[in-house]
Order: structure tokens, then sequence, then C-alpha cells
């Protein structure tokens, strides 16, 4: 009875506010708009029947019509993929040198990535418009230095954007790298070396394919939430830059089309079941092989 | 940590001037704990098969077997931190299947020992005594014998990761007996310790024991710490008792090949028996060679297969044909192990099976005379060694 | 001893570099007495005095600190009882939908999470306010609770806990005087995510929060779309100020307990 109410009370709270509420997503995303005005009619007080008639896929046809849409989708996947990639190059140098450094710096080094993490999101990603608008302090700089004439336009454009999510991500890239690395037995690299391999031949040969583990939960990490991701391009990306988390909640706040909004919603979720999906069985992969 | 001489004393005391412990050999006794018909499975898997056993009162009584033998299961059913799937468990004549593990008379000692981390010594100890609700002073009585009892006074404040390995173990002791159970449960009580300490503990377990008079059920895979502590050894195999007996009775009348070559080193010796009066047989092993003389009180049909358990040390060696002995045979040597105090000569048979044959070095440096390729000859009695059917 | 070599060196400074020099910036132009946020003008401390007299901001701090202890101590409890479910309930029911429910959170977009659970409630009529921010916080941070407690869950040794019970607790009992001491660090640990992850959270308190309930985070917000403000600048120096001093404390704590451990490990030596 009492392993019961254990099982009971956090199902039930999960059930009532995170399932039920993304079933009500689905079904208004397949809802008129007259009819996604509370309480949702039709609702199951008319009948199953009643509720399933209301429906068609007339929301996601509408997607497909405007190509806002579709080039947000793609946008949003080409900004998600680009900037894992730049995170991995910026992250992976950091979690090796940690990983070679002194015994006694590391948990210092690892505070140091961490900090970050604790601070506030939308601080941080509100530092850098400060540094990065044109009379900001890049520009400044760059100016001061000769090496430009004119300041650039970096605010507002999709490299700040870039820069946001390397910046904001990069902590999560780091830590399952330098995990990885940090499990792999030194005596790996001197015995490729002692094979006659030369430090790069046995970086590539021995470290990369150790660390790929650590790498690929990086990327996805970084990945899967850079793609529904909302403040970075709305504040440092400005009205050039689509997004699609972006576009859900301009739909939502701004025009006010729930159905539309909620259609949205549905297809960037389907975008990221592949991701997770590898994502996870990438982890119980690990999980397995450390056993 | 090592063990007194009055522990020694008493030992000797027990096992020669006392009348013989063994309830088990008298048909009025009750059994502590019976075992009836017992089986335990895991989904399709079968731990525990149809298993019939009585322990009793004050014993200490070894369960030994690899590992997967469901001896852990067994006394985690004792324990009840797994359920009987048929049959029944009796304490004290109750079946003890509806009590669960907190209400039982049963305490267990694990093999991680089970240490509550956040807590002190002194703390673990009492830990059991404050559930029960005894009054404040009695508990402070009961810790402070308890820790005399396992030598642990000084640690009493220290936490479990400031003591040593072995002073860990005898806490864990201290705990479970704190309760004064009926029964306590080990749990391969000595499994991580190191040798020499390993030694030294079980003396001092057969101590406790005795001195606090609890029946002890001990589950371990070191049948040299079974021999050296327990009353009884039940000896498992696939979720089955092969045999229980005492630790000499074990070794020198083991009932199966099973059991003669779980415990110790055992030559096997197979072939087809002959009677050859009363309770003496024949045994023809190979071709061309005189058949072994052996004596059995299990009886033989004529060419019934049978298998001779012979111990190493009850074979003897020597370069020149022995006159007058009931079994001899030629061999040469192949390998000689030295131990110091024993030396074990691998000796091949006509017929290209090797025997083990060991001697004790009673003697500093002396020559023994015999070397590798050695031609040999080796013997024993009819009496030395056992006749098994399986 | 390992070879730090000079590119790994190049590669930790500038790396670290690019993590902490906006945030350097920025608590120093917190201290610009020019309106102009990027213009230097000399050291000034008028816009902490302006930002404390702002009883919007102050308002708004009130209400996230509330949403904060509140959905945070809910995850934790619901957060450990999931953990303890999923790690020793073995097979149940709905296990599948359970575990998958337990992680979905942690990788949905939040912009899914704020609308849903917006949808959610005007369907069943609930005034948005305090109560429907802390009912968004707590669900998606008892999965990240969770998670944590889990972690150190599977590494706790099962036979404490029947050593317990062995010894005469009840299953509570086991449970409380064993097993949440133990892992009581994990527990720590989770309250704390939570905490942090309630105050930092915008995007599902935008859509969750009512005219009354405007949180901090919706606040800057609402600021910094218009551009750099001092004042926004002078309170992330607060908090990054607040949290830094966090995180060393609890690194110097987690280092004081590595040395006595240490220490605990020679006295056992010692103790033979």
């Amino acid at each position: 009875m009492r392993r019961f109410a254990l099982i009971a009370v956090p199902y039930a709270w999960l059930l009532a506010l995170f399932l039920i509420p993304f079933l009500i997503v689905f079904k208004i995303s397949l809802s008129d708009a007259a009819l996604a005005i509370p309480p949702y009619a039709p609702t199951l007080k008319d009948g199953f029947g009643a509720l399933i008639e209301g429906l068609d896929l007339e929301n996601f046809w509408f997607l497909t019509t405007d190509d806002l849409y579709y080039k947000a989708y793609l946008s949003s996947l080409k900004i998600a993929a680009l900037s894992t990639f730049l995170t991995l190059l910026v992250g992976y140098p950091m979690a090796y040198g940690m990983a070679r450094a002194p015994e006694e710096w590391r948990a210092t080094l690892m505070m140091l990535v961490i900090l970050p993490f604790w601070t506030s999101f939308l601080i941080r990603v509100y530092a850098w418009v400060g540094i990065l608008s044109n009379e900001g302090l890049l520009n400044q700089l760059l100016l001061w230095i000769g090496l430009i004439s004119e300041p650039l336009t970096i605010l507002n454009t999709p490299t700040a954007v870039y820069i946001g999510i390397v910046y904001t991500y990069l902590p999560f890239m780091i830590l399952p790298i330098y995990a990885a690395l940090d499990r792999m037995d030194d005596s790996l690299i001197e015995a490729a070396e002692d094979l006659g391999c030369s430090r790069l031949t046995a970086f590539w040969l021995v470290t990369v394919p150790l660390s790929k583990n650590g790498i690929i939960a990086g990327c996805f990490l970084v990945f899967i939430p850079a793609l529904g991701e909302f403040v970075i391009p709305s504040l440092l990306g400005g009205s050039g830059t689509l997004m699609i988390g972006k576009v859900l909640f301009e739909e939502f706040f701004n025009n006010r089309d729930w159905p539309v909004a909620s259609a949205v919603a549905v297809i960037l979720l389907l975008i990221l079941i592949v991701p997770i999906v590898l994502f996870q069985r990438n982890q119980q992969k690990q999980a397995e092989a450390e056993k | 940590m090592v063990p007194s001489l009055s522990i020694l004393d008493r030992k000797e005391k027990c096992t020669v001037s006392s009348p013989v412990f063994a309830p088990w050999d008298d048909p009025n006794e009750k059994p502590l704990i019976r075992f009836e018909n017992v089986s335990k499975r895991f989904g399709s898997f079968i731990a525990i098969d149809d298993l019939t056993i009585n322990i009793y009162a004050q014993e200490f009584f070894a369960l030994l077997g690899p590992s997967g033998c469901g001896k852990t299961t067994m006394m985690r059913m004792l324990a009840g931190f797994e359920s009987v799937t048929e049959g029944r468990i009796l304490l004290s004549g109750k079946d003890i299947a509806a009590v669960p593990p907190n209400q039982r008379a049963v305490n267990m000692m694990f093999q991680s020992y089970a240490l509550f981390p956040h807590l002190s010594i002194w703390d673990n100890i009492a830990f059991g005594l404050r559930r029960d609700k005894m009054p404040k002073d009695k508990i402070d009585a009961r810790v402070a014998e308890m820790l005399k009892l396992t030598r642990l006074e000084e640690f009493a404040r220290r936490k479990p990761h400031q003591i040593s390995g072995g002073q860990r173990q005898r806490v864990a002791l201290a705990r479970s007996l704190a309760k004064a159970p009926k029964l306590l449960l080990l749990d391969e009580p000595l499994g991580a310790l190191d040798k020499k300490l390993r030694q030294d503990t079980q003396f001092e377990l057969m101590d406790i024991q005795e001195s606090t008079g609890t029946t002890f059920v001990i589950v371990t895979h070191d049948q040299e710490e079974a021999m050296t502590v327990a009353s009884r050894v039940a000896v498992m195999d696939e979720g089955r008792i092969i045999q229980v007996a005492s630790p000499a009775n074990i070794y020198e009348t083991p009932n199966s090949v099973y059991v003669a070559d779980f415990i110790g080193d055992v030559n096997i010796i197979s072939g087809t028996a002959k009677p050859a009066g009363k309770d003496r047989y024949f045994v023809d092993w190979v071709p061309n060679q005189a058949p072994i003389v052996a004596v059995s009180e299990t009886g033989f049909s004529d060419g019934q297969k049978c298998h001779l358990a012979i111990r190493p040390e009850k074979i003897s060696i020597t370069k020149d044909k022995p006159e007058d002995v009931e079994n001899a045979v030629e061999g040469k040597v192949l390998d000689i192990a030295y131990l110091g105090n024993l030396s074990t000569y691998h000796v091949e048979l006509p017929g290209g099976q090797i025997i083990k044959a060991q001697t004790a070095n009673t003697r500093r440096i002396s020559n023994r005379g015999i070397t590798w390729e050695d031609p040999v000859w080796i013997r024993w009695n009819a009496t030395a060694g056992v006749l098994l059917e399986q | 001893m390992k070879r730090l070599s000079a590119l790994n060196i190049t590669a930790l400074t500038l790396g670290f570099a690019f993590l902490y020099l906006p945030m350097v910036l920025l608590v120093i132009y917190s201290f610009n007495s020019s309106k102009l946020v990027t213009v230097w003008a000399g050291f000034s401390t008028q816009w902490y005095g302006s930002l404390l007299r702002d009883e919007a901001f102050l308002d708004a701090a009130w209400v996230t600190l509330q949403v904060a202890v509140i959905s945070s101590t809910m995850a934790t409890l619901l957060g450990t009882m999931a953990a303890y479910v999923l790690v020793n309930s073995g097979r149940f029911f709905g296990r599948t939908l359970f575990s998958g429910m337990i992680y979905a959170p942690l990788v949905m977009p939040e912009v899914i999470t704020g609308l849903s659970l917006l949808l959610l409630f005007i369907g069943i009529g609930l005034d948005r306010g305090i109560l429907t921010i802390v009912l968004a916080h707590t669900t998606f941070s008892m999965c990240y609770v969770s998670v944590v407690v889990s972690s150190r869950l599977v590494s706790f040794d099962r036979s404490l806990e029947e050593a317990a019970l062995d010894l005469g607790c009840n299953r509570f009992d086991a449970f409380r005087l064993v097993t949440l001491p133990i892992i009581a660090p994990a527990v720590i640990a989770g309250w704390l995510l939570a905490f942090t992850l309630s105050l930092d959270d915008l995007v599902i308190a935008s859509f969750v929060s009512g005219p009354s309930s405007t949180t901090l985070p919706i606040k800057i917000w609402s600021a910094v779309r218009l551009g750099v403000t001092p004042e926004i600048n002078a309170l992330s120096t607060l908090m990054i100020g607040i949290v830094t001093v966090g995180v060393i404390t609890a690194s110097i704590i987690s280092k004081r307990s590595a040395i006595a451990a240490q220490r605990d490990a020679q006295t056992a030596e010692r103790a033979e």
C-alpha cells in the first residue's frame, strides 16, 4: 500500500502536468482556431465521437503553405548543427587541456567550467549584447587597434546567434568529453608512441576514438536544446534570424493563433525525436559498456 | 590479533574433554530451523530445489559451495529478504513465511558489513537495540558488553571509515549480535580480510559463538574456512545439498566425487567393482594391471562402475618396490611441487593417469632421492580411499 | 606527471577567457557612471542605488524567490520519490511511461513545455499567478532532481537498507534513518539545482505567469529587449556575485571533506 502511494504521487503529478498538457497541445493542433478558445470545444464531455470529428490536419496544411515555417525549421536545424560543430571545436581543446592538466588544478578548472552553468542563462546571453553591438566593446577594440575602419554589424545577425549558443552551451560540451578523456589511461598514448606513432597520429588513432562517446554525448547535449532555443535568437539574432522556438513564441503571443502554435510545437517535437532517440541509445550503449 | 591461549584451550576442552556435541544424531532433539521441501525460483531459474534440512540450536553450521549454488539465497530466505516459492521454513517449529525481516529473531552479518557510514561505531551497535525501544541504560550496558566482546572499546566514537577492515568486521559482528538473536547469519564474514587476518578471525568467531551460545549459520565458498569453524558443513551445488556432515566426515567419507573434489585435493581412479569378501572389492581400472583393493561399506554389484577417491597424503612414494602391501603401482615422476612443509609428487601411471602423492617434510634439508623422470612406486592401504558410485 | 604543452595552455587560457570575459565586462560596466553603457565615464555605484529603489524589480525578486523556494522544495520531494521508485521498485505497471515522463522534460524545448502547461491551466480555468508558476517549475525541476538523486541511489549499497530492516526497522524508518542521511548530499544538490532552474527560467514563466506575478527573469527580459541598461548590469553583477560566492563556498566545503576523508583513511590504516 505504501509502495503504491510512493509510485502513485509522482506518477499522477507527471501525468497531470506533463502528459495531459502535451495531449492538449496535440489536440489543439488539430482543431480550428474558433474552437481553440477555452474550453476547447468539443471536449470529452460531448463524447469521443465529437472529439474526433472536429479534428483535421488543416493547421499542419497551413504550415506547408507559408514558407516562413518551412524556412524556420530548416534554419533552426542549420543553426543548431553548425553551432554544435563550433562548440565542439572550442570545447574539445579545453576538455583535452583540462584532462592533461596537473591533478591539483583539475578540481578548480572543473569548477570554472561549471560556475557559468549556475549563473543566469539570460544574463549570460545579455552580456553579449553590450559586446557585439555596433558601438559595443568588440567594435571599439577593433577600431582602436585599427583592424577595421567601420564598425562591424554583428548583433542581430546569425553570427551573434552562433556566438551566443557556443558561449552558453560550452559547458555541456566540455563536461562529457572531459569525463571520457579523464577515464582514459595515459599509458595508452605511451604505448601508441612506443609502437611508432607520432604525437599527432597517437591523438588521432587513440585519444579521439576513446573520447568518441563523450563527443557524441556533448554534441547531442548542445544540439537538442539549441534546436528549440528561444532566448538567444530573440536577444542576439534580431528579426533577420529565423528559429522555430522564436516563431512558436511569436505565433502564440503576437498572433494569438493557438492552433498554429500547437502545430508548430508538434512538428518541432517530431524533429527532435530522432536526435533524442539516438542520444538515448548512445547513453545506453555507454552504460552497458561500462558494466 | 593472535588468538590468545585461552581460546585454544577452550577449543581443546570442547573437542576433547566435553561430551561430543552432535544434536543431529539425537532423534529426540528438536531442530531450531527446519527447511521443509523448500524451493525457490527466480523466473525460470531454480535457485533452491526441493531442499530439506535441519539446523540445531548452538550449532555452527556452514553452507559451502561455489558461487551461484544457492547458499546465499538460503541465507536471505532465513533473514526474510527472499520469499519461499514452495515449502516451509520453520524457526522453533513455527513457519516464518509471514514474518517480515524486521520482526524475525534472526540477525544477519552482511558480506559488505553494511555498516552505516553516517553513524559512529557505538551508534551502529546500538541501532538495533534502539529499534526495540530498549531503555537507555540497558542500551548503554549492552553496547558496552558488545564492544568488550569484540575488543572495540577504544573505537566506540569513531566512524566506520576511520577504522581498519578487521575492526569493521568486528563491528558488523557486534551489531548483529547485540540483539541476542536466536540465529545469526553470516554471509562470507571473512571474505574481505587478507589471509593471515582471516585465519586469526576464524578462531575469534568460534570463541564468540561458544561464549554467546548463539546458533551461527555461515555462508562461504572457502572450504578451509568452513572446515575450521563449523560443527557441520553442508556442501551445495545447483540448489541442492549434496552432503551434510561434520568436517572430518566430509573430508574422510565424502558421499560423491563432487564433494571429494570440492573439499581438498583428491585423486579419482575410475573403474569397475568386483566383490572380494565382506566389504572388500577389487577395482579393475586399466587393462593388464592388478586390480586395486578397496574397502567400502556401501555395496557394489559385480561389474558396477565406481570411482575410488584417495587423498594425496594417504599415498606414499618410494623408489623401491614395496613388499606386503595391498596396493602398489609403478609410475614415473612428472612434477614435484615443494610447498615447504609438504612435497607433492605428480606420478604418471601406466595408462597415462596422473596421481598426486604427498609426503610431509619432517626433516630439514634431507635428500629424498626422488627427482624428475625417476621410476617410482606408489602405495596405499585398502582403507585409504573411499569407493564412490558417482 | 602529465605534460601540459604550450598548446594546451593556450587552449585553456583562450577558452576560459571566452567563458569569463563577457561576465567580467558586465561587472565592470555596472560601475560605470555613464548612462551610455559602452563608454567608460568613471566609477560609480549609482545604478545599484537606483536598482534597489525600483519597486518593480524588488517585487519581481520577491515573487521569484517565493516561487523558487516552494517549487524546488516540492520538486525535491517528488523527484526523490520518483528516483527511489525508478531505482528500487523493479517492474510495475506503466514503468516505461513513468521513466519516459521523467526523462522527457529534460530534453523538451521550454517553449513546448510552457505552451502545453498554459493550455492546461486555461483549460481547467486556473488563474495564472504564483501558483501556476510553482506548478510548472515543480514539474520540470522534479525531473532534474530525480536524475541527480537516482544517480546517487544506483551506487547506494542496498545491503545497508537490508541491514536496517534486519535490525528491526520498518521500510519507512530504514529510509529515514539510513538511506536519507547517506544520499542527503545528492538530495541537497538536487534542491539547489531545482532552485537555480526556477530562478533562471524565463520561457516557461512567460507562458504561465499572470500580470500580478512577474518574475525577475521576465522583468529583466522586458528591460533588455530594448538594449543594454546599466540597472540590469548592476542586477547581473549582484546575481553573478551571489552564485560565485555560493559555488566557491561549496567547493571549499567539498575540498575540506575530501581532506578529512583522506585523514580518516590514514587513521584507519594506523588502527591496524
